[in-house]
């Protein structure tokens, strides 16, 4: 690692795939500054994505890297996590692939409290098969498989997440790539599972949800929030009803899901060392 | 010591102890220096239903659980029901006298008043162990043995618990003196074991791991492979691993592909419905070259099926189950000896080949205790992926002489890369042109085109110099039961012989059609309807061997093969 890195030492070389105008470019610039403000060491960082325009993250980052299926980036990256808890992992993906295809995994990660951090682009639609109903699309959106509107409420992912246990669950909004910046570097710095929620417009099949629409109902978390009151920050939520707030919405510290298995080794007297011969030893007769 | 052996078989309600009995003589003839081989079956419910543990003792290597019995403890009378054909000239019978069996001319009757004497105990739970100590007078299974076993076995409930079946353990060896013994049916004097393991194939596939330096396993509850994650909850910590139980299967195989892209040894265990959620993800490991093991324990099927019944029908699975073309490297065990060297080897491929692979074993054996010698650590070996040596530019995929492309952990300096599922180039980047697809596809099959050969050979049973009429070929659990039907026929001078494959696939090809070329018919014995493994020889080989199936969710008999092969003559 050079002694002092620059957003384009964590860029690929890849150019994003994504359309012009998509909110994924934010996202994506929010984790190059937080990078750099972290100064965090290419080698020792590890993107894992499942599928969806937002998943194809890891491409564009200069880091370890795993394109993986679509829902299951979570359980890999809890897998790589446990294996190897001195490396930084960032998981990145969209609302269908988090929500929908890999909705049974997210309870798990959040009571786990697996210490990874959670970028999760939300389009409200499924962009990469050109626009289907998403998990989180709003109820009367037409789409590619609602042309007489849909028929199910949106999902609420903050509230999840936060009823789920994840120690870190933010919100913030693409277009504001500095305060996506600030929350994907707290993300990171904190020790435990750690959600960004990033609504980022999808400009090519969601004509509902613009960037304009998501400017409008964004509001900041006052600063006088609590963010460690779990209660307050469910709350907030409720509170907005039509508007969705962005910053940091509760941060607390509990065991982390290594640090837990790490305590587990010690009890059991666990080392790489210990004689295999006194577990074959119990096997006689 | 002279030659004997004898099989014991306790039956009666899921609720009366018969496990505790059945694993009790187990080992307590496996102290005593006898090889053990025990088959079980049971309700897949937790209480009720009918239960037979079945324990085979002997002086030489068992093969398999026997035909039938020669001792028959049953302590109802529904397990009467479902035996009494077996009751045969020269077997025995000890049963409880609440029911009155119909004894067949040249068997044994021993009727004890189990029930009531539990009930006299003021421990009606105790049904099981008045026969134990029963059995043990009567067949000379060692008394001193199985009361330390029995304390042992029962200390976590405390002192009154121990010593109300010690009691009973007593009440039954002091019946028994009334009764005459049977000089065919006697163990000989007790000795002590050396050198000598016993363990169940589950468990045997926990210390296999362990072995082959497992860092990381993760798996989800599920019959009949749970006692593998038991194993390693208990024992992976001591050696500073991990073991995680996921929320599913997809998870489990999921955290394990983590693991071993982060540089572990990583495994999963499961059973035909795990397995069926593990596809997609299997076929990502092939297809971003990660090592990964899945033990698949096979049950009954399909769908539920039968839960904790014997079947070999997960090989078309394991074999063919992904989408796209791809591949597994498909092992399959024979007994528990193999479930501790095979789950080596299968770490080992994984490793050697960045590739998948499933270790198949099967319910019967999950279950079934046998003793074995202890591992010669020494002479195991242990593999280890091949890493990038930091020479040059790091290419994840790189094209190399035999097609395996070193890997780098992360932390690696100037190696960072990508795993994809995607179709990509050697430095991981995708590309969806006809040459790369061609090319990186060609690349990984090809890297296994060298394991036929690598892994040890096929066993032939038999003068492999000369010719027989008929060639058995089996696979699994299957081989024992085969052993020993070959080795009956060719006492009597029947030519026959048998080719126990062990690596599934790729198939080991030139093998099999040296052995057809010893053989004049050839047939293929496996528990499942379809011909699994026939299937797969027809495909992959010019030969067409008869089939034979069974699918009854049990296991074949020696007898069975034996009848079948002299149809064939």
């Amino acid at each position: 690692m050079k002694e002092s890195m620059s957003p384009k030492d964590y860029q690929s070389g890849i150019q994003p795939v994504w359309c012009a105008g998509c909110g994924n470019y934010g996202a994506l610039s929010g984790i190059y500054r937080a990078l750099v403000a972290l100064q965090i060491d290419p080698a020792n960082l590890v993107n894992v994505s499942g599928i969806g325009c937002s998943s194809r993250m890891p491409y564009f980052l200069n880091a370890y890297k795993m394109h993986t299926l679509h829902g299951r980036a979570g359980p890999v990256a809890t897998g790589l996590q446990l294996a190897r808890p001195d490396l930084d992992v960032l998981v990145t993906g969209g609302d269908g692939d988090g929500f929908s295809i890999g909705g049974g995994h997210m309870p798990h990660l959040g009571r786990s409290n697996v210490n990874l951090t959670y970028v999760l682009m939300d389009n409200h639609i499924y962009g990469l098969t050109k626009g289907q109903f998403s998990p989180t699309s709003r109820r009367d959106m037409k789409s590619y498989t609602t042309p007489y509107g849909g028929i199910e409420e949106p999902m609420r992912p903050l509230l999840y997440m936060l009823t789920y246990g994840a120690t870190y669950v933010a919100q913030a909004y693409a277009g504001n790539a500095k305060m996506c910046a600030e929350l994907i570097k707290g993300g990171l710095e904190h020790q435990g599972m750690a959600y960004i929620h990033i609504l980022s417009q999808c400009p090519t099949f969601n004509k509902l949800d613009t960037a304009d629409y998501f400017k409008s109902i964004i509001q900041d978390i006052p600063e006088s929030h609590d963010v460690s009151d779990l209660h307050k920050a469910m709350h907030l939520i409720y509170k907005l009803k039509d508007k969705e707030p962005v910053g940091l919405l509760y941060q607390t510290r509990r065991p982390t899901l290594d640090e837990c298995m790490a305590d587990l080794v010690e009890q059991a007297g666990g080392s790489k060392e210990y004689d295999i011969n006194k577990i074959i030893d119990l096997a006689r007769p | 010591m002279p030659k004997y052996d004898l099989i014991f078989r306790i039956a009666g309600d899921g609720g009366e102890g018969i496990i505790s009995c059945g694993d009790l003589i187990a080992a307590a003839c496996a102290r005593s220096g006898f090889e053990i081989f025990t088959f079980k079956t049971f309700p897949a419910e937790v209480r009720g239903g009918y239960a037979m543990y079945q324990v085979r003792t002997g002086s030489e290597t068992l093969h398999n659980q026997g035909d039938t019995f020669d001792i028959f403890c049953a302590l109802n009378s529904e397990s009467y029901e479902i035996n009494k054909a077996h009751l045969l000239p020269g077997t025995a019978i000890v049963y409880d006298d609440t029911f009155s069996p119909d004894i067949p001319e040249g068997v044994t009757a021993y009727p004890v008043p189990m029930t009531q004497l539990s009930r006299q105990l003021g421990f009606k739970k105790a049904k099981n162990m008045v026969a134990l100590g029963v059995l043990s007078a009567l067949f000379n299974i060692s008394a001193n043995h199985l009361k330390m076993l029995l304390a042992d076995r029962f200390k976590n409930k405390g002192e009154r618990v121990v010593q109300a079946n010690i009691d009973a353990f007593d009440q039954g060896l002091m019946h028994a003196s009334k009764f005459e013994k049977r000089p065919g049916l006697q163990l000989p004097k007790a000795e002590q074991a050396t050198n000598v393991i016993m363990l169940s194939g589950n468990e045997a596939i926990g210390l296999g791991a362990l072995i082959a330096g497992l860092d990381f396993y993760s798996a989800y509850p599920i019959t009949p492979a749970s006692e593998i994650a038991k194993y390693l909850a208990l024992h992976l910590p001591k050696r500073a691993g991990t073991m995680i139980q996921a929320e599913d299967e997809i998870a489990s195989i999921s955290q394990v592909i983590g693991a071993s892209f982060a540089g572990k040894k990583a495994m999963t265990a499961t059973s035909g419905p795990g397995l069926s959620l593990m596809s997609e993800m299997l076929g990502f490991a092939f297809m971003s070259e990660t090592p990964a093991v899945v033990v698949d324990v096979q049950r009954g099927g399909p769908s539920t099926g039968l839960p904790t019944k014997h079947e070999q029908s997960d090989l078309l699975a394991a074999v063919y189950g992904s989408h796209g073309d791809a591949m597994r490297i498909v092992l399959s065990v024979e007994n528990v000896n193999d479930c501790i060297h095979m789950t080596v080897d299968a770490l080992n491929v994984a490793e050697l080949y960045q590739c998948p692979v499933v270790l198949l074993s099967d319910s019967s054996l999950a279950f079934s205790s046998q003793t074995v010698p202890l591992p010669e650590l020494d002479t195991i070996e242990v593999v280890e992926r091949r890493r990038w040596d930091s020479e040059g530019e790091y290419q994840r995929y790189a094209m190399t002489a035999d097609c395996i492309s070193p890997m780098a952990d992360p932390g690696t300096a100037c190696a960072m890369h990508i795993a994809t599922g995607l179709e990509h180039k050697q430095d991981g980047r995708p590309s969806f042109t006809p040459g790369t697809h061609q090319k990186m596809s060609t690349k990984r099959f090809d890297k296994l085109k060298s394991l036929p050969s690598y892994y040890k050979a096929a066993e032939i049973d038999g003068d492999a110099t000369g010719d027989a009429d008929i060639g058995v070929i089996a696979w699994g659990s299957t081989i024992g039961v085969v052993r020993e039907a070959i080795a009956r026929l060719r006492a009597e001078g029947i030519r026959v012989m048998g080719f126990y494959p062990k690596l599934i696939w790729p198939m080991q090809v030139d093998q099999y059609e040296a052995f057809a070329g010893m053989c004049a018919t050839l047939v293929v014995a496996e528990v499942n309807q379809q011909g699994q493994l026939a299937h797969l020889i027809r495909a992959e080989t010019t030969l067409h061997p008869v089939s034979y199936t069974l699918c009854g969710g049990m296991p074949f008999t020696p007898g069975m093969i034996e009848s079948r092969v002299r149809e064939l003559l």
